[in-house]
């Protein structure tokens, strides 16, 4: 439990301190050393629901399934850290944003973190849905933050899609709420998510049918699903770049992670329907729309920053349709992609920033010759989009490879629509990739001081985790499959 | 219909006025008056709510009552006005391009909502369903007001008008909604208010116009990374001029 609120006080106090530190140097330093304190006692909870297997209170609840996550989001909110120290001093120092814009950033970032852990950890979907709103809120002002023309429009677009969605996905939790009061006595509980899925089967399937549609809507205008997903490539593309990281590898992932959770509400409400898989069956719909779609929109992107948002769009897809295809290999599968997906596309992003301040532009087509200006950059361009593509022996391989297993057992035509999927997206990424890292590169381009050290961690893991995935994360996963699905994998 | 109480028909009453009223603020062009027709909304709101107390007991919601009137009946109608000032935007009127296309629309989503809580009505009681679909019909129309009006501040009130339909399906439909959850959105909704007021002068500082149709720039047709213009007669800049 102490975990837990050292975990959560210090993003928020630190948050309101960075609001206030004005020595750049010196903010940038803290800002690392709060989002360090925070992976440690983040690391402290996984070791006490290891021990514990869940705890709670009356409004945390922290499980297998969400404390992976919360360790996860801590982590790369240390390494976006680490790389937003430098860049953004570079920023700072090249004139395009003021002192006082550093201050809203870093104080931002940490507000941005603390909303991001109170979603992941909270048992109270009113609180979850209060979390996520205010992940909007504390991002708007940093997609804005270089206040040209582009980066305004990019974020008045996140604020009203996001927030109208947001808006669904409320009168959704209304909706959940009002099917609650008729079982649960306790008004009070009404919203614990604990007390709902424990009772999930009298809750009216009715009711739950129709908040289901609207909470999917909603949350999943923040998992960027098509046709929800205009913000997406704006916001990412606009904001600075530690934010694009942070965005693609936390936000999109807590937002599947509520629809998971509502998934497995409205599962046991419709199990005695006519219509038990309705809510996967809506995933799996939406998630293949998304999947494919982004595949096809890669091919035609001219800005480095919207192509690998369009890329987060695709992933995010494959894993909304794996967790609405259900069952345990599925499920797993999907833990996974969300795990690698999330390291793999902020180093990716923490590389495209690098890149982006050799050429001095975003424009593909402007970005030539990486490995001969900088190879430390090029290559791990190159190995981020070899991995991201999902090629072997990286770990997207390893879950994508499991997610088609599930697919070709339970769905066998939809493996085809994957397959292709894949190819098409593969076809996009290096396509752009390959001139950007052999071509040759501008007179007079000059390398820039990068530092690599969170892009190594990061594609050192998903590495790692795709020849050989240690034993104590495949416990986790599995518990966690077994809290979702019912049954474990192994 | 069954009998209702003279309590429930009361709260009935309420919600019409408020669905009335956004009717009132999608086609009102003139702005200052849009913003009084969205405070007289939210007073609506905290009515419904101090009614559901008085009927049910329920004393957390005279609280809930009161957060109401105080936020969108009296805070954010002052705070647009005063940005409405700052902007210099008291006389502003925007003409919709097809009112009357647009009410049917509207109209389209209130039978849309009773048709969508129909299902309910086998286990809900009559009041609930009228209620809730009231109240989507609220939120529904705050839709349709941020898709069709150019404006920014007309955007706004479409948004905070969908809150408004938000709380009162809350307050009506359930008694209103654990005393932390209501604190939480109350306190997302003026911090996005606080927000929108930032972005306002952002909007203006870039493209000298709160027309946000002109925020046309970041578009997937875009052929160089320097053109400013979009292909096609969607959204034609010089046409859409509909701000003076």
């Amino acid at each position: 439990m102490t975990a837990l609120l050292v975990m959560v006080l210090t993003p928020l106090l630190g948050g309101l301190v960075l609001a206030l530190v004005r020595p750049l140097a010196l903010a940038g330093w803290f800002n690392l050393a709060v989002s360090l304190i925070t992976l440690g006692s983040a690391a402290w909870l996984a070791w006490e629901v290891a021990a514990a297997g869940v705890i709670a209170s009356t409004y945390f609840r922290v499980d297998a399934f969400n404390v992976y996550l919360v360790v996860l989001t801590a982590f790369v909110g240390v390494t976006t850290s680490i790389f937003s120290r430098p860049y953004m001093r570079h920023v700072c120092a090249s004139g395009k944003i003021s002192a006082v814009s550093m201050r809203i950033y870093h104080s931002m970032y940490q507000a941005f973190m603390l909303t991001m852990l109170v979603a992941l950890t909270t048992d109270n979907l009113g609180v979850l849905w209060v979390a996520i709103e205010g992940a909007t809120l504390a991002t708007v002002l940093l997609v804005s933050l270089y206040r040209t023309p582009e980066a305004v429009e990019a974020a008045w677009k996140y604020f009203i899609l996001c927030g109208v969605g947001i808006a669904l996905a409320l009168f959704g939790t209304v909706l959940t709420y009002f099917a609650a009061q008729h079982v649960i006595a306790d008004p009070g509980a009404g919203l614990t998510w604990s007390v709902l899925y424990e009772r999930a089967y009298e809750l009216n399937p009715t009711v739950m049918r129709i908040a289901f549609v609207f909470l999917l809507v909603g949350y999943g205008t923040k998992v960027g699903l098509v046709p929800m997903h205009q913000w997406l490539p704006d916001a990412h593309s606009e904001g600075p770049t530690p934010m694009s990281a942070v965005l693609s590898g936390l936000l999109l992932n807590v937002a599947l992670y509520a629809v998971v959770r509502l998934k497995m509400l409205v599962d046991g409400s419709l199990a005695g329907t006519t219509t038990p898989h309705l809510a996967g069956a809506l995933l799996m719909g939406f998630g293949l729309v998304s999947f494919m779609v982004a595949g096809l929109f890669l091919h035609r992107q001219r800005d480095i920053k919207r192509m690998f948002s369009y890329s987060s769009i695709e992933h995010m897809g494959l894993m909304t349709f794996a967790f609405g295809l259900g069952g345990p290999l599925a499920t797993f599968g999907a833990l996974l992609h969300m795990l690698v997906h999330s390291l793999t596309k902020s180093a990716i992003f923490v590389t495209v920033g690098h890149a982006t301040h050799i050429a001095g532009t975003q424009a593909i087509e402007r970005i030539r010759g990486l490995i001969r200006t900088q190879p430390a950059v090029g290559w791990a361009l190159l190995f981020g989009v070899v991995a991201i593509a999902g090629f072997p022996p990286f770990g997207v391989f390893t879950s994508e490879f499991l997610l088609l297993t599930a697919t070709m057992q339970t769905q066998p035509w939809f493996t085809l629509a994957l397959v292709s999927g894949l190819a098409i997206a593969f076809a996009g990424l290096f396509r752009q990739l390959h001139p950007m890292v052999y071509g040759a590169a501008p007179e007079g381009q000059q390398p820039v001081s990068a530092n690599m050290l969170p892009v190594v961690i990061h594609l050192g893991l998903v590495l790692w985790l795709g020849l050989s995935i240690p034993d104590f994360l495949v416990i986790w996963l599995n518990r966690a499959t077994e809290l979702i699905a019912g049954a474990p994998v192994l | 219909m069954t009998q209702l109480p003279l309590l429930q028909q009361f709260v009935l009453l309420l919600a019409a006025l408020a669905l009335f009223l956004s009717f009132v603020l999608l086609a009102q062009a003139r702005l200052v008056a849009a913003i009084h027709a969205f405070a007289w909304q939210g007073v609506l709101v905290a009515a419904v709510t101090l009614v559901v107390a008085l009927a049910g007991n329920a004393h957390h919601l005279y609280f809930s009552a009161g957060l109401t009137l105080l936020l969108k009946g009296l805070l954010i109608p002052w705070m647009l006005h005063r940005l409405v000032r700052r902007l210099e935007l008291s006389r502003h009127t925007e003409l919709l391009r097809h009112p009357a296309l647009v009410i049917m629309a509207a109209v389209l989503l209130v039978i849309f909502s009773y048709w969508l809580v129909e299902p309910m009505v086998a286990q809900g009681l009559a009041f609930t369903r009228n209620i809730v679909a009231v109240s989507l019909a609220v939120v529904l129309i705050g839709l349709l007001m941020m898709v069709f009006r150019q404006q920014a501040v007309a955007q706004v009130l479409g948004f905070m008008s969908m809150e408004n339909g938000l709380f009162l399906a809350a307050v009506s439909a359930t008694a209103g909604m654990p005393l932390v959850v209501e604190l939480g959105v109350a306190f997302d909704v003026l911090v996005a208010m606080v927000l929108f007021g930032v972005f306002f002068f952002q909007i203006r500082a870039s493209i000298d116009s709160l027309n946000v149709d002109r925020l046309n720039r970041l578009t997937e047709v875009e052929i160089t990374p320097n053109a400013p213009l979009p292909k096609g007669g969607v959204n034609t800049p010089t046409a859409t001029g509909a701000s003076k």
